[in-house]
């Protein structure tokens, strides 16, 4: 039996209830696409409570603030596949604020990375699935993320290696707002825009809440379209909650040759539980178990 | 055994052949690249920037950016040479070398320039004393030291073939040919320039060379010193320093970084848990005052006479 077998049949599964959703055909319409992307966010959702119910532990705050992005990157944006995980032409996406790998995992699970079942393992004595992503122990991770301001200069890099490389594979990175703070991120956009690389996709979740208090109380970054734009970006705002919207932005990039894009996502962090969204106690608290039914039922609903 | 003293032999700046070494990888290797915080003349990548004008990376003052862009060049296949001072490569970028590069397992090669007090009358700021501490505590990360320009050399070539991390601390100060000319590096050994029963000494990067004229000098006397050139300093050669250890009186460490947890405090851990034995450390052990390099090593005790009279202490105390 593999190490990964024994650890999954070790733990509680009941929990584990997700189908693979997997992607639809690229010919499907966009309406389908949005409503399949809709129905995979919600299902990953879903899931991501349960584990982080299970495990006592997780950011649920920023995994629901950040669910749509992924969903929609996964779901149909980024040219990958779970058997072209180490194809040097895959697409890149980074997840820069590692601590939601909770939702990582599950979106990666949703799309046939790595097997759902293995979900029960998270956050658990050896498992792979730790709080902050592994390259090394999880298929389709590209890069291991958690200290803040990491993900774009790694970008960076990876989209410098396919401009060497004339190839047209994109690099997508996806930075918390308040993650902005960390100076390493302007380090590396000044390159970005130096080396005009326009195959690169910074995605903001604008949340506007960090871990104790709003970004605006703590350091703020407003205004942030134009700092991005002093800074040689191509900038575009969304509902980071709407599929189409993001499915639009998101397979639609370079806006400017040569320019690299900074999407501004404009998302509620716990959303779209009531209780939760835009609730700064919500960065990684636990829901006790009446908060966890009515969160279930919320979800039900959006269906 | 060489019939004229390790100081009298000519002198060289172990940068030379770095870029040479690099040139030389890179025509044979397109996936190679530089990449470099401005770091350009100081890291002599002149000739390598007009060879390669594509393929040398300048992301300008920005040593975390610099090392986040090498990890994100691996994760798309090149094999990133990160060459820039150490200080502020393995200071300023920590957090990178230890996240993006070594727990992230990206093929990234960090070349540590001009380390040590090498930058002298610059002052603390400017010298890397602490770079061999800091990074053999990160896991997965081979640290070498090389003492020469054949070992550089080596080193570099080693490092271009192995698939992982690995920093390698490239000199400035001028030092003598140590090594044959036909050296190969081996990651984790000990090489034995010298045999003797007495005393050991463990040396490495650019302070080795004076350690063997120590050795020449405590033979004149009739004190046989061992000297263990170590340039890995982490995989550290175990066996080399348990051997040194139990078949001599006393080991005497010599490095051109700070005396805390460098490759004293490494021979220190070995010695402590499997053969204990009378250990003297020589590094620098402060914020060093204003001087050159020269002087500052010759401060510390480690002139040839100071390992020399260190041995002596130890065997003394035998």
């Amino acid at each position: 039996m593999t190490e990964l077998a024994e650890a999954v049949q070790s733990h509680v599964t009941g929990h584990v209830t997700m189908p693979v959703l997997g992607r639809l055909d690229p010919h499907a319409s966009r309406a389908e696409q949005v409503a399949h992307i809709a129905e995979a966010a919600r299902q990953i959702r879903v899931q991501d409570l349960k584990l982080i119910y299970h495990a006592g532990a997780g950011h649920i705050g920023g995994d629901f603030s950040a669910i749509d992005i992924l969903a929609t990157l996964y779901g149909a944006v980024l040219d990958i596949s779970p058997e072209r995980v180490t194809d040097p032409e895959r697409d890149r996406f980074i997840l820069s604020k590692g601590h939601v790998a909770g939702a990582l995992y599950t979106t990666l699970a949703a799309f046939g990375f790595l097997p759902v079942a293995e979900l029960a393992t998270f956050l658990q004595p050896l498992s792979a699935l730790n709080g902050h992503p592994n390259r090394t122990k999880v298929p389709g991770v590209e890069a291991n993320t958690g200290p803040l301001g990491h993900g774009l200069p790694v970008a960076v890099g990876h989209a410098l290696s396919a401009k060497l490389d004339v190839s047209l594979r994109r690099t997508y990175v996806l930075v918390g707002d308040g993650e902005l703070q960390e100076g390493s991120n302007w380090e590396a956009m000044m390159a970005a825009s130096q080396h005009q690389l326009d195959r690169l996709t910074v995605i903001v979740d604008r949340n506007r809440l960090q871990q104790g208090a709003t970004v605006k109380e703590t350091n703020d970054l407003d205004p942030l379209p134009d700092k991005a734009a002093a800074f040689g970006f191509a900038v575009v705002e969304v509902n980071g909650h709407d599929h189409g919207e993001l499915l639009d932005v998101l397979s639609s990039v370079p806006f400017r040759p040569g320019k690299p894009t900074f999407v501004i996502a404009h998302t509620h962090k716990g959303h779209p539980i009531s209780f939760m969204s835009n609730n700064v106690a919500w960065h990684h608290k636990v829901p006790n178990e009446s908060e966890y039914h009515q969160a279930l039922t919320e979800l039900e609903k959006e269906r | 055994m060489p019939s004229t003293s390790v100081a009298d032999r000519p002198r060289f700046d172990c940068r030379d052949a770095y870029v040479a070494t690099l040139s030389e990888l890179a025509h044979a290797d397109h996936r190679i690249v530089g990449v470099v915080n401005d770091s350009v003349g100081s890291s002599k990548l002149t000739s390598f920037r007009k060879s390669f004008p594509d393929r040398l990376i300048n992301v300008g003052i920005a040593e975390q950016d610099m090392v986040g862009v090498a990890a994100g060049l691996a994760n798309g296949g090149r094999i990133p040479f990160v060459s820039a001072a150490s200080c502020f490569l393995t200071a300023r970028a920590l957090e990178q070398i230890k996240a993006d590069v070594a727990y992230s397992n990206h093929n990234v090669k960090l070349c540590g320039m001009s380390p040590g007090v090498a930058y002298g009358e610059l002052g603390a700021t400017h010298h890397s004393i602490e770079d061999i501490a800091w990074l053999r505590a990160i896991d997965n990360l081979t640290v070498i030291v090389p003492a020469d320009p054949i070992e550089t050399s080596a080193a570099l070539r080693w490092a271009a073939e192995v698939e992982g991390p690995v920093f390698v601390r490239v000199s400035r100060m001028s030092v003598p040919q140590v090594n044959a000319d036909d050296y190969t590096f081996t990651p984790g050994r000990a090489v034995t320039l010298r045999d003797g029963d007495d005393v050991t000494l463990i040396a490495n990067g650019t302070v080795l060379w004076r350690a063997l004229v120590a050795a020449e000098q405590l033979e004149a006397e009739g004190v046989s010193a061992r000297v263990l050139s170590m340039p890995t300093v982490k995989p550290l050669d175990v066996d080399a320093v348990v051997a040194a250890a139990r078949e001599t009186a006393g080991i005497v460490t010599v490095e051109e970084s700070t005396i805390v947890g460098g490759l004293g405090g490494a021979v220190a851990e070995t010695v402590v848990q499997h053969h204990p034995a009378r250990v003297t450390i020589l590094g620098i052990p402060e914020f060093a005052p204003t001087g050159s390099a020269a002087f500052l090593l010759d401060r510390y005790g480690m002139s040839p006479e100071g390992i020399a009279a260190s041995a002596r202490d130890l065997l003394r105390h035998d």
